[in-house]
């Protein structure tokens, strides 16, 4: 085990970006956004705050435990790891690098909305594989609770969308 | 006096959610399509997740642990309205059922999100986002087979209509805690709600051919915010509570 002296934040968010959604493994928590904010107290004490995706996301437990086994290993025994609702997550909490490793895994991102969502956002979502926008939501619920299902009819591809919400 | 008022209108919520989460679950496994058992698996989910933050709530203000509360008590013991525990019935009572009572669900956290009780209004932003789903697919199914040109699939829609709305009013029977509630900013109240809900659903059912009942001579089915059910919550608390009864003490 290697023991840091005093770890700044930056250094934190470094280790912590090992820590990827359990069922996107390509999608960091950080560019998620699931991480809200971390501090380091005076005392060295670092406390990461967290939100779900969705409140009945099974994996949120798994989530913390894992940021918590990251802390751990790299030698943080003064810590706390707190989910709340404090900054509810939206999908606009997605950074460009997670967009991308959405798409990469054959996901398509959800849009930019500012917390206005009706159903045409939903309508004709950019196909991740052929980028082609003649594409038809199937179904606003897909194999996780958040990805929607939706169907290209320019290259005849069934594909999921992560949710705008 | 407040605390009590909270506690109220917190147990009420998340019982809704948890027996209708339930409900909705039973689904899983026998929808009419594929997308459509997804739904309401998702929505099942989605709506026991909301109930745990709700206990969890509760149990900050001093009551005992989600899953205690959520699996050892017993019918009278639970504020859920009677519509929520009617079984699944056939797939259009199902929808109707989805379609009155999450138009409802949606209006009350939307107010909620304003609430001055800061939690419950945090936690009120997040279900709203979710609960938008929910109204869009009841709202496109409603619209598609409200509109039918098949008479006997209209003649099904606007049966389970006249059954559910008795039950649906239900929904806004009020608590000892109203005028509380109201005053301290943290709910605007059960009759306000029905007011919006009223005109929410009017706008989905005018774009269809059914027809909704005169509410103003309808009595509603009331009793169950004071733990009185009818013959078909216990069954389901029975069956719920199945396997964590064999060991409540187990680790999972």
């Amino acid at each position: 085990m290697v023991i840091h002296q005093n770890p700044d934040i930056d250094q934190i968010k470094g280790w912590l970006e090992e820590v990827k959604d359990p069922e996107i493994p390509v999608l960091s928590l950080l560019d998620m956004g699931v991480i809200t904010r971390m501090e380091m107290s005076d005392e060295g004490k670092v406390t990461v705050h967290m939100t779900p995706t969705f409140v009945g996301c099974p994996a949120m437990e798994a989530m913390k435990k894992n940021v918590e086994e990251v802390l751990d290993k790299n030698g943080i025994r003064n810590k706390q790891v707190i989910i709340s609702f404090e900054e509810p997550w939206s999908s606009d909490r997605l950074t460009e690098k997670g967009r991308e490793a959405l798409l990469k895994f054959g996901l398509a991102p959800p849009p930019k909305h500012g917390q206005v969502i009706d159903l045409d956002l939903l309508e004709h979502v950019e196909c991740p594989y052929c980028h082609s926008k003649n594409t038809l939501l199937k179904s606003p619920f897909g194999p996780t609770l958040c990805r929607s299902l939706h169907y290209c009819d320019n290259c005849k591809q069934a594909f999921e969308q992560f949710k705008p919400v | 006096m407040k605390e009590l008022a909270i506690k109220e209108l917190l147990y009420k919520m998340a019982d809704d959610l948890l027996i209708l989460g339930h409900r909705n679950s039973e689904w899983t496994g026998i929808g009419p399509i594929l997308e459509e058992d997804i739904a309401f698996s998702s929505m099942a989910q989605d709506k026991v997740g909301q109930s745990w933050a709700l206990y969890k709530m509760l149990q900050v203000l001093g009551e005992q642990e989600p899953d205690t509360v959520a699996f050892t008590r017993n019918a009278p013991q639970f504020h859920s309205c009677k519509f929520v525990e009617l079984p699944i019935g056939e797939y259009d009572f199902s929808l109707v059922r989805h379609f009155l009572f999450d138009t409802a669900d949606l209006l009350r956290f939307d107010l909620l999100s304003r609430s001055s009780y800061t939690p419950l209004a945090q936690l009120a932003t997040k279900i709203k986002g979710e609960l938008k789903y929910h109204t869009m697919h009841a709202n496109t199914w409603i619209k598609q087979l409200g509109s039918v040109e098949d008479e006997e699939a209209f003649q099904r829609m606007q049966y389970a209509l006249d059954v559910a709305l008795p039950f649906a009013l239900g929904i806004f029977e009020e608590g000892p805690y109203e005028q509380s509630l109201a005053d301290e900013k943290i709910f605007a109240g059960e009759v306000h709600l029905k007011s919006l809900w009223l005109e929410k659903i009017q706008e989905t059912l005018s774009k269809t051919r059914l027809v909704l009942g005169d509410v103003s001579l309808i009595s509603p089915e009331l009793g169950g915010r004071y733990g009185q059910h009818t013959e078909f919550l216990q069954p389901l608390l029975d069956e719920m509570t199945e396997v964590f009864k064999v060991d409540p003490t187990a680790e999972w």
